[in-house]
C-alpha cells in the first residue's frame, strides 16, 4: 500500500497539474455545451416540427466514437492534431447532443397553465424564459448536466491516445511501463473529480431549487 | 365595457371555436359564459386579452379596439385567474402576487407592499406570504390566484374556471369571497365556468353557449330560469329549475311562530315532553341556534352531542329558497329564522312557505321572471 502514497508524493507536481488539465477539459465543454444547448433546445420546443430531427440529429452526434472525432477534428476545423480544442470541441458536441434534448424536454415539463398564467400576466417571450420557464426546468437541466458532466470526464481520458495531458495519461503510461500505480491513481482520481463535479451541479441545482423541497416540508 | 362585436375564431383546419359572438360586458358587472365543453367559451375569454388572436370581427376595451394594441402591455392591465390557479410553482406567494407589479416597473418594495396587501384583502394570513404554492391548499392557491390577478387593481378580471378544481364546499367558499370581493371592488368580470349553478349563482348576466361557439342565450340568471329560450338552454339549465329560480325571489317574511328553546348542555326537567311536540330547539347564550333535539330519545340534557344537525337556517331577508330549504330540512318540519347575527327570530313550516310562493306568483310585478334588479342570496 506505502508504494501507491509514495508514488503519489513522487509524483504530486505531475499529478497536479494533469488533475488540473483534466478538469478544464471536462468542464469547459460542459458550460459551452450548456450555453449552445439552451437556445437549440428551446427552439426545438417552440417549433415542434424541429424538436425530432433535432434530438435525432444530436442523438446521432453521440454515436460517433470519441476517438475517430479527436483524429477528425484537426482535418474539419483546421487545429494540430495534438491541440486541445480539439478535445473541447468534441466534447462540446457531445454535451450539446446530451443536452439539447434535455433543455427541450424540461422547458416543455412546465405545467401548461402556468405557461399560460405567465402569458396572461403579460410575460413577453424571452423575459418569460427566463424568469419562468428556466427556473422551473433547472431540476430537469441539472439531471441531464450531471450525466453529461459525468460523461465528459471519462472521454476526456480516451484523449490520453493523441497525446493530450490529463488523467489518461496515467492510464497510457502506466500500460507502457506494466506498472499499475499510476493506473489505479487514474481511476481513482478520475472517480474522484466525476464525483466531485456532480456534487457542485447538484449543490447549485439545490440552491436555484428550494421551492421543489418545499413541497415536502 | 367589454364588446364583442360579431367575434369568430376559425381554426386552421377550418374548426369553428367561436361563431360571429356578440355580446356586451357591462362595466362593473359579473358577466358569466357557461356551456358544455367544446362551446368555445375558453377561447371567447382568451380573445380578451389576445391569448388567442379572432379570425373576424373584434373586441373594444371602452370603445378601443385590442387589436391595435401591444399584446403583452394589454395583458398587464387585465387581471385573468387560471384554473388550478397557475400559480408559478418556483415564487413564494408574496412574489406571485407581485409579479404584474414587477413586469409594469414598480420595484420590489412597493410590489411586495401591494402584495401584502392583496394577501389580506382575500382572506389569507401573511405568514403564508413566504411559502411556495405547493404548500398551500388548492383553495388556498386560487385565493392568491385572485390576489395575483388584482395586483396592479385592474378593472377588467378575466376568470377562466377559477374554482372548478376545489371541492364543493371550497368552491362555496370562494364563491362567496368572490362576490365579498366584487361589492367592493366593483370591476367588470368575465367569468367562464361549465357549472351552471355557479353561473346562476354569481351571474349578473349569464351567456348560455353551445357547440359550435354560438351564443344560446343571454339573460339574467332569473330570467334564464324562468324563460330558457330554447330546449338547449332549459336542458342545460336543468331539472328543478322552477325550485332554483326561487333563489332570485326575496318575500315579506311571514309572522314567524315563537319557538321553545333550552339553552346548550341545559338538564332537561320531565315537564318538556307531552306538549304535543317532540322536538326542542337548542341555542347558545347568544340565542344562535345550535340544532334541534328529538325529546323522544330521552336525553337528560341537551349536550352538543344529542343535537341533530340536519337543518339549515334561512336569514331574515335571505330569498324564498332559502326559507323553503329550511323549512323542508328540519327535522322538526319548521325552518329556523335568524337574523344577520345569527340570532334566532322564529320559525316557519314549508306550508307557510308555500302560501307565500302562491301569493308572490299572484303579484304581477314579482314574478320570477321580472327583470328588475334581484338581490343574490346565498343558500343556507
Amino acid at each position: 500500500m506505502s508504494e501507491y502514497f509514495t508514488w503519489l508524493l513522487d509524483n504530486a507536481g505531475q499529478v497536479t497539474a494533469l488533475f488540473w488539465a483534466h478538469t478544464k477539459l471536462a468542464v469547459i465543454p460542459l458550460l459551452i455545451g450548456l450555453v449552445l444547448a439552451l437556445p437549440l433546445g428551446w427552439a426545438s420546443r417552440r417549433i415542434p416540427r424541429l424538436y425530432t430531427p433535432m434530438v435525432g440529429l444530436t442523438g446521432l452526434l453521440y454515436t460517433i466514437p470519441s476517438l475517430a472525432l479527436f483524429v477528425a477534428l484537426p482535418g474539419i476545423i483546421g487545429t494540430k492534431i495534438l491541440d486541445p480544442v480539439n478535445v473541447v470541441v468534441a466534447l462540446t458536441l457531445y454535451t450539446v447532443a446530451l443536452l439539447v434534448r434535455t433543455v427541450a424536454d424540461g422547458l416543455a415539463a412546465v405545467p401548461e397553465d402556468v405557461q399560460a398564467a405567465a402569458t396572461a400576466m403579460g410575460y413577453r417571450r424571452f423575459r418569460r424564459l427566463v424568469a419562468v420557464e428556466l427556473p422551473i426546468a433547472v431540476p430537469v437541466i441539472a439531471a441531464g448536466l450531471r450525466v453529461a458532466a459525468v460523461s465528459n470526464v471519462s472521454l476526456v481520458s480516451v484523449a490520453a491516445l493523441i497525446g493530450v495531458p490529463q488523467l489518461g495519461q496515467l492510464f497510457t503510461s502506466g500500460f507502457q511501463l506494466f506498472y499499475f500505480v499510476p493506473i489505479v491513481w487514474g481511476v481513482v482520481l478520475c472517480l474522484l473529480l466525476a464525483f466531485l463535479l456532480d456534487a457542485v451541479i447538484l449543490l447549485v441545482a439545490r440552491w436555484l431549487t428550494p421551492w421543489t423541497r418545499a413541497a415536502q416540508a | 365595457m367589454i364588446e364583442f362585436k360579431s367575434v369568430t375564431k376559425r381554426y386552421p383546419d377550418g374548426t369553428v371555436a367561436v361563431d360571429a359572438l356578440s355580446l356586451t360586458a357591462p362595466t362593473g358587472q359579473i358577466t358569466v359564459l357557461v356551456g358544455p365543453s367544446g362551446c368555445g367559451k375558453t377561447t371567447s375569454l382568451r380573445m380578451i386579452n389576445r391569448m388567442i388572436e379572432l379570425s373576424s370581427g373584434q373586441i373594444l376595451i371602452d370603445g378601443t379596439d385590442t387589436a391595435g394594441q401591444d399584446a403583452a402591455t394589454l395583458r398587464r392591465g387585465i387581471g385573468y385567474v387560471i384554473q388550478h390557479a397557475g400559480l408559478f410553482p418556483h415564487r413564494t406567494i408574496v412574489d406571485n402576487i407581485a409579479t404584474v407589479p414587477m413586469l409594469v416597473g414598480w420595484g420590489r418594495t412597493r410590489a411586495r407592499e401591494r402584495a401584502y396587501e392583496l394577501l389580506e384583502r382575500v382572506g389569507l394570513d401573511r405568514r403564508l406570504a413566504r411559502r411556495y404554492p405547493a404548500q398551500l391548499s388548492g383553495g388556498q392557491q386560487q385565493r392568491v390566484g385572485v390576489a395575483r390577478a388584482l395586483a396592479v387593481d385592474p378593472p377588467i378580471l378575466l376568470m377562466d374556471e377559477p374554482f372548478s378544481a376545489v371541492d364543493p364546499i371550497v368552491r362555496e367558499e370562494l364563491q362567496t369571497e368572490l362576490m365579498r370581493l366584487q361589492a367592493e371592488l366593483d370591476k367588470t368580470i368575465v367569468f367562464v365556468t361549465h357549472d351552471i349553478d355557479e353561473a346562476i349563482r354569481i351571474g349578473d348576466q349569464v351567456a348560455v353557449m353551445r357547440q359550435g361557439g354560438l351564443l344560446a342565450q343571454l339573460a339574467p340568471p332569473a330570467e334564464l330560469l324562468a324563460h330558457p329560450h330554447d330546449d338547449f338552454v332549459a336542458d342545460f339549465v336543468g331539472r328543478d329549475r322552477g325550485y332554483r329560480a326561487l333563489a332570485f325571489s326575496n318575500a315579506q317574511l311571514p309572522a314567524l311562530r315563537e319557538e321553545r328553546t333550552v339553552r346548550l348542555g341545559a338538564a332537561l326537567d320531565g315537564d318538556r315532553s307531552g306538549a304535543g311536540d317532540d322536538w326542542l330547539l337548542v341555542v347558545d347564550d347568544a340565542q344562535r341556534p345550535q340544532g334541534w333535539l328529538d325529546l323522544r330519545a330521552g336525553h337528560r340534557d341537551a349536550a352538543a352531542d344529542h343535537l341533530e344537525l340536519g337543518g339549515t337556517t334561512a336569514c331574515r331577508d335571505g330569498s324564498l329558497r332559502s326559507l323553503l330549504d329550511a323549512a323542508l330540512s328540519s327535522p322538526a318540519g319548521r325552518g329556523v329564522v335568524i337574523d344577520d347575527t345569527g340570532r334566532l327570530l322564529g320559525t316557519v313550516t314549508a306550508r307557510e312557505v308555500l302560501a307565500l310562493i302562491e301569493a308572490e306568483r299572484e303579484r304581477p310585478t314579482s314574478s320570477a321572471g321580472s327583470t328588475e334588479p334581484l338581490e343574490k342570496s346565498t343558500p343556507g
